[in-house]
């Protein structure tokens, strides 16, 4: 039987995530929710001089959310506050499938959940930590 | 070969396996055909015309209560109210009899088990008043004990509201006790019927209780109609829950009298087709008959069940027995969250819920925090269950747990 989403990438965040740790020097935090499910990760970053210089995740839920948030901090951690916002609008124009070649290499391994954008149940599992990161930036 | 898949167009030519029907059932041909009979043949508003064509459909509604009340065993049709499902159902009542009957002194008894819709309305009802709600709570097998069911109500429980199934362990609730220990002290019961009059026969003259509550799409009518039975004598004391069209005597400038039970209750345009269709559900599940499809469901959760014990990994919730499951078997699997679950399901054509199933509070009670869930009826076969359960042995593997 075909099993199309459930990829090497995913199965491995999932399984060993990096970032699936408490990250106590962090200096931002904000927990987000999966409505439908109940669903909770609390998304920690430290943030300095505008660059975010590490990041984590606790909390539980589905394959899809855990390697999503998982493969986020991996692509997002070095970069300026700036540059992850502008990846996470990617990350969403990506899962509403209306990314292109080019905007896909930007988004590294986080293009294995590509299709997600074919299965509307499970894209609120793909964007919790995105989500998560963007607001939490936004309101800085 | 199961005789009755043929009955139901979606599941003939199916190559997928259906079993969410705790969530909503399948609906046969009888009732799809009455639905459209309804719109193709007597289409017009009921209760409001005097030409002919307004009075059948009129009488075709009003025929779908009678079955209704035959089904439930009430007294009188003047004690069935059309909703549009159970949550409305429970609604209605929390509105029109809770909020203007108790106070501050009073208590709400629910149980741990009880769906959303028959949790927060007492929330809110218990807010708006000042009663307190109450919780009893659940065994990890889902049963409740007795004594602990006896000292949970207390003089003060003025209103019980109890699901007969759970949609989550399967298991009864105590209705039975709790209706006796309220009564004596002259408070009033709320059957969710939602999970078990699909399955089993309801008899609210044998319960005794004052309220039930049913879902017509769990138990093969179309979406978009339920039941609340209610006491005459209760019904009658209560102020309506929507007000407007038909369910007036007569309008003044600043107050009206309103309509005669149940009328009273359904305000604005009622959905007639959808009655209809219900009618033709009762005749179909009465046909079958409820020994033949609880014999069936036995067999497919019992052959589910073992099966499920069998393989590594795999927890089902609730009691190990199959009869105490009334079709419903929710499980977990050790590390793979239940949205995958039912994902890789979903890649073997195997259609289960996995969530909470509108019960978190009690999947927090049993330290879990959602689950996956089958659930099964009478057009299931036993290939079905087969089918579930070499996906479910595949699960762990695909996964990259070995």
């Amino acid at each position: 039987m075909a099993n199309t989403f459930y990829n090497e990438i995913l199965i491995d965040h999932n399984q060993n995530p990096y970032h699936k740790h408490e990250l106590p020097d962090a200096n931002m935090t904000l927990a987000g929710v999966n409505p439908s499910c109940g669903d909770e990760i609390n998304l920690q970053l430290k943030v300095e001089d505008g660059v975010i210089r590490d990041g984590a995740f606790e909390g539980d839920g589905c394959a899809i959310s855990q390697a999503s948030a998982d493969i986020m901090l991996d692509l997002i951690v070095g970069k300026p506050v700036e540059e992850a916002i502008r990846l996470s609008g990617l990350f969403l124009k990506m899962i509403r499938g209306e990314c292109s070649a080019e905007e896909l290499d930007e988004l590294e391994e986080a293009g294995a959940l590509e299709d997600i954008s074919h299965m509307p149940a499970r894209v609120k599992c793909a964007v919790l930590g995105w989500h998560t990161m963007k607001e939490m930036l936004k309101k800085k | 070969m199961n005789q009755y898949r043929q009955d139901f167009p979606l599941l003939r030519n199916a190559d997928f396996v259906y079993l969410d029907n705790a969530a909503t059932s399948q609906r046969p041909d009888a009732v799809i055909e009455a639905e459209k009979h309804f719109y193709e043949r007597l289409n017009a508003n009921p209760l409001r015309g005097f030409y002919d064509l307004a009075q059948n459909a009129t009488e075709s509604y009003e025929q779908a209560r009678e079955k209704t009340r035959a089904f439930l065993n009430a007294k009188s049709a003047r004690e069935i109210v059309f909703t549009r499902n159970t949550t409305e159902s429970i609604n209605l009542v929390a509105y029109s009899w809770a909020l203007e009957r108790l106070t501050d002194r009073d208590e709400i008894l629910i149980t741990i088990s009880e769906h959303h819709s028959n949790i927060l309305p007492w929330q809110m009802a218990a807010r708006k008043t000042g009663a307190k709600l109450s919780y009893l709570f659940c065994e990890p097998d889902g049963s409740y004990p007795e004594e602990r069911v006896r000292a949970a109500v207390t003089d003060r429980v003025k209103l019980a509201a109890i699901g007969q199934v759970s949609n989550v362990t399967g298991r009864l609730g105590p209705v039975a006790l709790i209706t006796e220990l309220v009564h004596q002290n002259g408070g009033v019961v709320l059957v969710d019927a939602a999970q078990s009059a699909p399955h089993g026969p309801v008899d609210v003259q044998a319960l005794d209780v004052d309220f039930l509550a049913l879902s017509g799409h769990k138990m093969l009518a179309p979406m978009g109609i339920g039941v609340l039975y209610g006491k005459e004598r209760l019904l009658e004391e209560m102020s309506p829950f929507l007000t407007g069209g038909e369910m007036i005597d007569s309008v003044r400038l600043y107050d009206a009298t309103y309509a005669e039970l149940p009328h009273k209750f359904e305000a604005g345009t009622v959905n007639a087709g959808a009655a209809a269709g219900l009618g033709a559900a009762i005749d179909y599940l009465q046909d079958v008959g409820f020994a033949r499809i609880r014999e069936i469901e036995d067999r497919l959760t019992s052959r589910a069940l073992s099966g499920m014990q069998a393989l590594p990994g795999v927890h089902v919730i609730g009691s190990d027995r199959a009869e105490e499951h009334n079709g419903i078997l929710a499980f977990t699997v050790d590390n793979v969250h239940p949205h995958d679950i039912s994902a890789i399901l979903n890649d073997d054509r195997v259609c289960i819920r996995a969530g909470h199933h509108c019960a978190q509070p009690l999947h927090k009670h049993l330290g879990i925090r959602s689950s996956a869930r089958a659930s099964f009826y009478f057009y299931n076969t036993e290939e079905d269950v087969d089918r579930f359960l070499e996906s479910v042995a595949g699960i762990r593997r695909r996964m990259g747990l070995g």
